[in-house]
Formats: structure tokens, sequence, C-alpha cells
């Protein structure tokens, strides 16, 4: 356990990140936005717990940090999914570009 | 390099080429199903770090509840067979230009800072009664008031929920409201 440092994990978790922006920036399916927002939210939580076991072994406040994001996570995927299909209902597509009514 | 190290690079692989597929996969459920397996690969890696509780809660949470739900709603939205339209070319470059820069940058700064004193003067002891205790103490270290707080916030998201998602009874009120929309 000891091999890896802290800094092996940081370096896959900012991965993981980036790759939810790249495909936040890349997807125009409001499905496929949900879910690189959930790998950023992970890789966040990656962080939280790889600081709380590495630097502050005697707490367990980095651990109840994931546990509150976990839950708020799933409470904004489930109302993010009927909000989607609320527009699927009305428009036919979940395409960002087709929902431009509160453009103007 | 132990057999600690060996799964730990073989975990963040599969987290990491999971991942890259979930974002880039033209097929929206092959997506769905890519970010299904990055998801179980941090599941091992909270494993691997010896936080079972959280690995459960993730598996559960995650991998049993939000990617069924993304899952329905791929099935109740649209055909999941077909080919989502690709971003254009400059678009894919200048995110994926982005995306490296970005992680270049904080590579770098992870690298370069000295400040990680790896604290071992006592054990880290992540078992579940540990949790549960500090999770419902009212005293200096307790979390009782972020779990009422989020309590709250799930029973708003559910009545949120049900509220959006229904389909509107009345006939009239829902020609009213497109037509409000359109205005």
């Amino acid at each position: 356990m000891q091999e890896i440092p802290l800094s092996q994990i940081l370096f896959v978790s900012t991965a993981l990140f980036f790759i939810g922006m790249y495909g936040l920036f890349t997807r125009r399916n409001l499905i496929t936005m949900l879910m690189s927002i959930e790998l950023m939210l992970n890789s966040v939580n990656i962080n939280f717990v790889a600081f709380n076991k590495y630097l502050f072994p005697d707490h367990l406040d980095g651990l109840f940090f994931t546990l509150f994001i976990i839950t708020i996570a799933a409470a904004e995927a489930a109302v993010a999914i009927a909000i989607i299909i609320n527009l699927y209902r009305s428009h036919n597509s979940i395409d960002v570009e087709n929902a431009t009514e509160m453009k103007n | 390099m132990n057999i600690s190290s060996i799964l730990f690079y073989a975990i963040s692989t599969i987290i990491l080429v999971a991942g890259i597929l979930a974002v880039t996969s033209v097929k929206i459920f092959r997506a769905a199903i890519w970010l299904l397996f990055s998801l179980v690969g941090i599941a091992a890696l909270y494993f691997w770090m010896q936080v079972e509780f959280i690995a459960a809660i993730q598996i559960v949470v995650y991998v049993g509840g939000i990617v069924v739900l993304i899952i329905f709603s791929i099935f109740l939205t649209q055909n999941s067979g077909k080919e989502m339209n690709s971003p254009a070319l400059s678009k894919k470059i200048f995110s994926a230009l982005a995306a490296l820069l970005g992680t270049a940058f904080v590579h770098n700064l992870i690298v370069h800072y000295e400040g990680f004193a790896f604290n071992s003067a006592k054990p880290f002891n992540p078992n579940v009664a540990e949790i549960g205790t500090q999770m419902l103490s009212t005293t200096s270290h307790g979390f009782i008031l972020p779990f009422e707080v989020v309590s709250m916030l799930l029973l708003a998201a559910m009545v949120g929920c049900i509220v959006i998602a229904m389909r509107p009874t009345n006939k009239l009120e829902s020609e009213s409201t497109i037509f409000i929309n359109k205005d």
C-alpha cells in the first residue's frame, strides 16, 4: 500500500475529471452530458477519500464529504432525468440545440 | 513492484479507459455501459484503499441506482441502437487540447508540490460503527446537521421529480402552458 504515493492517485482523479470535461464539451445530448458530470463528481470523491486516508487518518471527514456528495449526486440525477423526460415529451428530442425557447 | 502496486495500476487503467470510451462512444447505450464499468472500477479503487463502506455505497447508489436510471431514460427517450451525431472535428480537437492542457497543468502542480507529509501516527480506521457514531453525533466532529439537511434535500428532490415528470391532466391547462412557452 505504501509504495503508491498520494500523487499517483491524484493523477488518476485529475485525468478522470478532464475526461468528464471533454465529454461535457463535445456531447450535445442531455443524457450523455449527465454521464460526464457523474464522472467529474466521482473524480472529486476519489480525491476526498485519498486525502483522508493519506494525510489525516485520525479523522473521517473526507469519508463524510464523499457520502454527502454521493447522496446529492443521486438527487441531482433523479431531478435531471425528470427534466429530460419532460423535455422529450414537449420537443421529441433531448439535444441541447433544439431547446432554445429561453434564449431570447 | 508488489501485488498492491500492480492492482492499483490495473484498476486505474480500467477506470480511465472505460471513462474515455464513455465520453467518446457514438452509441448512447454503449456509453452508458462504459460508464458502468468506470464506476465499478472506482468502487474497486475504494476497496483497494480499504474503505469498504464507501465502496459498498458506490456500488449500491451509482451502479445500482444512477446507471440503471440513465439506462431507463435512454430507453424512454430514444432509439438506443441509433448512432448519435458526431461533433465537428474542430470542436473535438479543441476540447481534447483543453483537456490535455488542463491535465498537464494540474499534474505539473501535483508533481512539484512538496507539502504531502504522510501522517502515519494513527491508524486509519473507517469501520461502519465509527462512521455511524460520528454521523449522528452532536459533538464537535459530528455530522448530524448535514445529515438532516441532506434528508430535506432528498425529500425536496423526490417531490420535485414527481411534479416535473407528471403528465398534465387537464387538456386545456396543458395547451395554455404550451402557448406560454411559445410566446
